[in-house]
C-alpha cells in the first residue's frame, strides 16, 4: 500500500503534467485554427462521439510546414547555428578542460568552482551582459577602435555572430564539466608510455588523450547541441530580425499571431528532430557507465 | 608539484577571463552615475535607490521567490519519491514510462514544456497566475531533483537501510531515520537546483503566468528588450552577488569537511 | 570430573533453534538454494563455508528475511518464519560493510535496536554502556564511525547487533575486512563473546582457516546444497567428498580401482606398473569400484632412503619446495607423472636440510592415513 502511494504520487503528477500536455499538443497540431476560444477547432465533444472528431483531425498543419519556407529554413537554421556554436563551445572549452585536468590538485576544486558559478547566475542575466558589449557603442567595439584595429564601429549585436558569442559563453561549462571529468581520470602513465614507444607531444596527445576523452566530448557536444536547438532567449536577445531559429518562430506563432495549431505542429515537428541527437546522448552515455563498471 | 605549461596557463586565463568579464563589466557599471550604460560618469548607487523604489520590479520578484519557494519545495519531495522509486522500487507497471518521464523534461526545449502547458491549463479552464507557474515549474524541476537524487541513492550502501530494519524499524522508519539523514545533501542540493531554476526561468513561467502574476526575469525579459538600463544592471548586480556568496560558501564548507573527515580517518587509523 | 561435551547435534532428544526444511530458493532462473534441510542448535557457533556463490550469504539473508524461500520453510525456536518481515525477527545481523549509520555517534548506533524497541531510557544507557565494556569501546563512545579504526568499526557493528539479546546472531564475513594478523586476534575475540553471551551464532565465510578456529560446527556448501556438515576436525579428517577434501587445506588426490582384501581393507589399483596401495576404509567398496583416496601432505613422509615395514611406498624426484618457515611442503613427482604432496617440519636449520631439487626420495604413508571416497 505505502509502495503504491510512493510509486502513484509522481507518476499521477508526471503523467498529468507532462504526457497529457503533450497529446494535447499533438491533438492541436492536428485541428484548425477557427475564431474561437480557445481559437482552434474541432473540440472534443461526448454527443458527436470519439469517430466524428477524429475525423476532423488532419495534418494540413504539417503540410503548410512544409509548403511556407519561413519554417523548414528555421529548422535548417536551427541545426546549422546549434551545430556551429557546438563546434565552437568544443573548441572553447577543451583546451580549458584540459588545462584543469592538468592543473595542481589543490588548484582543481576551485577551477571547478569557477566554471560552475556562472551556471548558477541566472541565464537571463548572462545573456543580458553581452548586449552592452557588443552593441555599437559597447565595450567591445571602444576597445578595438582604442587600440585603432578598426576605425568604424563593428555591427555585432542582432546577428547571427552574437548568437553564437551568447551561445559559446552560456553553455560552456555544459562542455567543459564532462571532458574534465573524462581528462582527469585519464592516467598521465598513458601519455608518458606513448612518448616512450616514439610518439612526439602532439601524436601523443592525438593518438591517447582525444580518443580517452571521446566520450566526455560527445556527452558535452550533445548537451550543448540538444538545448541550443530549441533556444529561445539568446536568439531574440542577441539575434537580429534575419536570425530564424525555431525556438523564436514557436513563440511568435503563438504570442503574435495567436495560430496555436501551426505553433503546436512545429513543436511536434522540432521533437521528432531531437529525438536522434537524444538517441545517440543515452548510447553515449550508456557506453560509458559499461566502461566505467 | 608540476608547473603548468605555458598553453594550458594562457587558455586558462583567456577562459575565465571570457567567463568572468562580461559579468564583471555588469557589476561596475551598475554603480556609473550616468543613464548612457557604456559611458562612465563617476560613481554612483542612485540605481539601487531606484530599484528599491521600483514597485513592479518588487512586486514580481516577491512572485518569484514565492514561487520558486513553493515550487521547488513539492519538487523535491516529488522528485525524492520519483528517484527512490526508480532505484529501489524494483519493477512494476509502466516502469519505463515512468523513467522515460523523468528524463525527456530535461531535454525538453522549454518552448514545448510550456506551450504544452499552456494549452493544458487553458483546456482545463485553470486561471493562469502563481499557481500554475508552480505547478509547471514543480513539474520539471522534480525532475532535475530526482537525477540528483537518484545519483546519490545509486551509490548509497543498501545494507545500511537491511540493518536498520534489522534492528527493528518499520520500512519507513528506516527511511527516516537512516535513508534520509544520509542522502541528506543530495536532496538540499536538489532543492537548491530546483530553487534557482525556478527563479531563472523564462520562457516556461511567460507561457504559464497570466497578468495576475509577473515574474521577475519576465519583468527583466521585456525591460531589456528595449535596451540596456543601469537598473537592470543594478539588480543583475544584487543577483549575482547572492549567488556568488551562496556558491563560495557553500564550496567552502564543503572542503572544510572534507578536510576534517580526512584529519578523523587518518586520526582513528593511527590510534 | 569431566567437562560436559557441547554435542547437541549428537543427542536425539534435542530440538534445534533454527530448522530449515527442504528449503529452495530461486532467484529467475538461478537456484541459490537447493532443496536445503538442516537444523542449528542453541548455543552453537555454526558456519557456513563455501566459495561466493553457493548460496551461503542467501541462507543467512533467508534467516535475517530480507529474502523469503520460493518453497520449503524456516523456523526459529518452533515458530515459522515465513510471514514475520525482518524488523519482527528475534535476530540480528552483522553485515559485511558493518552498516554502521555514518550520521551517528557509536553510542547512538548501539542504542538504535533498543530504541526501536521502546526501551525505558535508563535501560538503554546500561545495555549500551554494558556492549562497549563487553567490545572495549568505552573510550570511543562519542566518535562517529569514520573517527574509529576498522577493527574498532567491526567491534561496533558486534555490539549494535548483540544489544537486543537477539536468539540467533548473523555474521556475514564479519572479519573479512581486516587485515591477516587483526583477524586472528578478533577471531579468539568473537568465541569469547560468544561463550560469554551464549547466543547462537551463524557465521559465514569463505575462509576455511576461519570457520575451523571458530566453529562448534562446519556446513561445507557447493551450488546451493550442504556437502558436509561436522565438527570441524571430522571435517578436515574425514571429508565425505573430494569437494570438501579438497576445499579445505591441501590435499593429494590419487584415483584409483579398489579391490577388498580383507575386513574394512582395499588394495588400490591406480597406475599402470605400480604395486597397489593398501588403504583401510570404513566406507565400504565393491570389486573394482573407481574411488578417489585423498591423503594430507602431512600425513606423507619424506624419507632418503627407501623404508621398510610401511603399508605404502612410492619413489619419486623432488620437482618443488615450497618453503613456510616452519615447514616446508615438497612436491615430488612420481615416474608416471602423477605429484604428491609432502609436509615435514623444519626443525633444523635451512642449511643442514636433508632434501634439495631433484633428489630421489621414497614417501611412505600408513593404510589408515588417508581416505578413500567414492565418486
Amino acid at each position: 500500500m505505502r509502495r503504491f502511494t510512493l510509486i502513484a504520487v509522481p507518476y499521477l503528477w508526471l503523467l498529468a503534467l507532462f504526457l497529457v500536455p503533450f497529446v494535447i499538443v499533438l491533438k492541436i497540431s492536428l485541428s484548425d485554427v477557427a475564431v474561437a476560444r480557445p481559437p482552434y477547432a474541432p473540440h472534443f465533444d461526448w454527443a458527436t462521439g470519439i469517430w466524428a472528431f477524429l475525423s476532423e483531425l488532419d495534418f494540413e498543419n504539417f503540410t503548410w510546414l512544409t509548403e511556407d519556407d519561413l519554417y523548414w529554413k528555421a529548422y535548417l537554421s536551427s541545426l546549422k547555428i546549434a551545430f556551429v556554436s557546438t563546434v565552437l563551445t568544443l573548441l572553447v572549452g577543451y583546451p580549458m578542460a584540459y588545462a584543469m585536468a592538468r592543473a595542481p590538485q589543490e588548484w582543481r576544486a576551485t577551477l571547478m568552482m569557477l566554471v560552475i558559478l556562472p551556471f548558477w547566475t541566472s541565464f537571463l542575466i548572462r545573456v543580458y551582459a553581452w548586449m552592452g558589449i557588443l552593441s555599437n557603442e559597447g565595450f567591445l567595439n571602444q576597445f578595438l577602435m582604442w587600440t585603432g584595429m578598426i576605425s568604424e564601429p563593428l555591427t555585432i549585436l542582432n546577428t547571427n555572430a552574437a548568437v553564437y558569442i551568447g551561445i559559446v559563453y552560456t553553455y560552456l561549462p555544459f562542455m567543459i564539466l564532462p571532458i574534465y571529468a573524462a581528462l582527469e581520470r585519464l592516467d598521465e602513465s598513458l601519455i608518458e608510455a606513448a612518448e616512450d614507444l616514439g610518439c612526439s607531444r602532439f601524436t601523443a596527445f592525438w593518438l591517447v588523450t582525444i580518443p580517452l576523452s571521446k566520450t566526455g566530448i560527445v556527452a558535452g557536444s550533445f548537451l550543448v547541441f540538444i538545448p541550443v536547438l530549441g533556444e529561445f532567449v539568446i536568439p531574440s536577445l542577441l539575434g537580429g530580425s534575419d536570425t530564424l531559429m525555431i525556438g523564436k518562430v514557436l513563440w511568435e506563432e503563438f504570442f503574435s499571431n495567436r495560430d496555436w495549431p501551426v505553433a503546436s505542429a512545429v513543436a511536434v515537428v522540432l521533437l521528432l528532430i531531437l529525438i536522434i541527437p537524444i538517441v545517440l546522448f543515452q548510447r553515449n552515455q550508456q557506453k560509458q557507465q559499461e566502461a566505467e563498471q | 608539484m608540476r608547473r603548468m605549461s605555458w598553453f594550458n596557463t594562457v587558455s586558462l586565463t583567456l577562459g575565465f577571463a571570457f567567463l568572468y568579464v562580461p559579468m564583471l563589466i555588469l557589476v561596475i557599471y551598475s554603480f556609473n552615475e550616468s543613464k548612457l550604460v557604456t559611458v562612465w560618469a563617476g560613481f554612483s548607487t542612485k540605481w539601487y535607490g531606484e530599484l528599491i523604489q521600483n514597485e513592479a520590479f518588487l512586486n514580481a520578484a516577491w512572485v518569484t521567490i514565492k514561487v520558486a519557494v513553493i515550487s521547488s519545495t513539492i519538487a523535491t519531495v516529488l522528485g525524492t519519491m520519483a528517484a527512490y522509486v526508480l532505484v529501489r522500487g524494483g519493477r512494476f507497471m509502466g516502469r519505463t514510462l515512468f523513467s522515460g518521464m523523468i528524463y525527456a523534461p530535461l531535454v525538453m526545449p522549454e518552448v514545448i514544456t510550456g506551450l504544452s502547458l499552456l494549452l493544458l491549463f487553458i483546456g482545463l479552464g485553470l486561471d493562469r497566475g502563481v499557481m500554475t507557474i508552480v505547478l509547471a515549474h514543480t513539474t520539471f524541476s522534480m525532475c532535475y531533483v530526482s537525477v540528483v537524487v537518484s545519483s546519490r541513492l545509486v551509490t548509497f550502501d543498501r545494507s545500511l537501510e537491511e540493518a536498520a530494519l534489522d534492528l527493528g524499524c518499520s520500512p519507513s522508519e528506516a527511511f527516516r531515520l537512516v535513508t534520509l539523514p544520509i542522502i541528506a545533501p543530495a536532496v538540499i542540493s536538489g532543492w537548491l537546483l530546483a530553487f534557482t531554476l525556478s527563479l531563472d526561468d523564462l520562457v516556461i513561467a511567460s507561457f504559464t503566468s497570466g497578468p495576475a502574476a509577473t515574474t521577475l526575469p519576465i519583468k527583466i525579459y521585456s525591460a531589456v528588450r528595449l535596451g540596456v538600463s543601469p537598473e537592470i544592471n543594478a539588480l543583475s548586480t544584487i543577483m549575482i552577488a547572492i549567488v556568488t556568496v551562496g556558491v563560495i560558501t557553500a564550496s567552502l564548507v564543503n572542503k572544510r569537511q572534507m578536510v576534517r573527515q580526512k584529519r578523523d580517518e587518518q586520526a582513528a587509523e593511527r590510534s | 570430573m569431566t567437562i560436559p561435551v557441547f554435542e547437541p547435534w549428537n543427542d536425539p532428544e534435542a530440538k534445534p533453534l533454527i530448522q530449515f526444511q527442504n528449503v529452495t530458493k530461486r532467484f529467475g532462473e538461478f537456484t541459490a538454494i537447493d532443496d536445503l534441510t538442516i537444523g542449528i542448535y542453541e548455543k552453537e557457533f555454526f558456519a557456513l563455508l563455501g566459495p561466493s556463490g553457493c548460496g551461503k550469504t542467501t541462507m543467512m539473508r533467508m534467516l535475517a528475511g530480507f529474502e523469503t524461500p520460493t518453497k520449503g520453510s524456516i523456523y526459529l525456536a518452533g515458530q515459522d518464519m515465513a510471514p514475520v518481515p525482518p524488523n519482527k525477527r528475534a535476530t540480528n545481523m552483522m553485515f559485511q560493510s558493518y552498516a554502521l549509520f555514518p550520521h551517528l555517534s557509536i553510542w547512538e548506533n548501539i542504542a538504535f535496536g533498543l530504541k526501536r524497541e521502546g526501551m525505558p531510557k535508563n535501560e538503554i544507557n546500561d545495555r549500551v554502556e554494558e556492549m562497549l565494556r563487553l567490545t572495549r569501546l568505552d573510550k570511543f563512545a562519542r566518535r562517529k564511525p569514520h573517527q574509529i579504526s576498522g577493527g574498532q568499526r567491526q567491534r561496533v557493528a558486534l555490539a549494535r547487533s548483540l544489544a537486543k539479546h537477539p536468539k540467533l546472531l548473523l555474521l556475514d564475513e564479519p572479519l573479512g575486512a581486516l587485515d591477516k594478523k587483526l583477524r586472528q586476534d578478533t577471531q579468539f575475540e568473537l568465541m569469547d563473546i560468544q561463550e560469554k553471551t551464549g547466543t547462537t551464532f551463524v557465521i559465514v565465510t569463505h575462509d576455511q582457516e576461519e570457520a575451523m578456529t571458530v566453529a562448534s560446527r562446519v556446513a561445507v556448501m557447493d551450488h546451493g546444497k550442504i556437502i558436509q556438515v561436522a565438527t570441524p576436525d571430522r571435517i578436515y579428517e574425514t571429508p565425505n567428498s573430494v569437494y570438501v577434501a579438497d576445499f579445505i587445506g591441501e590435499v593429494n588426490i590419487i584415483d584409483g580401482l579398489a579391490t577388498p582384501n580383507g575386513e574394512d581393507s582395499y588394495a588400490i589399483a591406480w597406475k599402470d606398473g605400480q604395486a597397489p596401495l593398501n588403504v583401510k576404509s570404513p566406507n565400504k567398496f565393491s570389486d573394482g569400484q573407481k574411488c578417489h583416496l585423498a591423503i594430507r601432505p602431512e600425513k606423507v613422509t619424506i624419507n632418503a632412503e627407501k623404508p621398510t615395514g610401511v603399508d605404502n611406498v612410492v619413489e619419486g624426484k623432488i620437482l618443488d619446495i615450497a618453503y613456510l618457515g616452519n615447514i616446508s611442503t615438497y612436491h615430488v613427482e612420481l615416474p608416471s607423472g602423477v605429484v604428491i604432496k609432502a609436509q615435514a617440519a623444519n626443525t633444523r636449520r635451512i642449511s643442514r636440510r636433508a632434501f634439495t631439487w631433484e633428489d630421489t626420495v621414497w614417501l611412505s604413508w600408513t593404510a589408515t592415513a588417508g581416505v578413500l571416497l567414492a565418486d
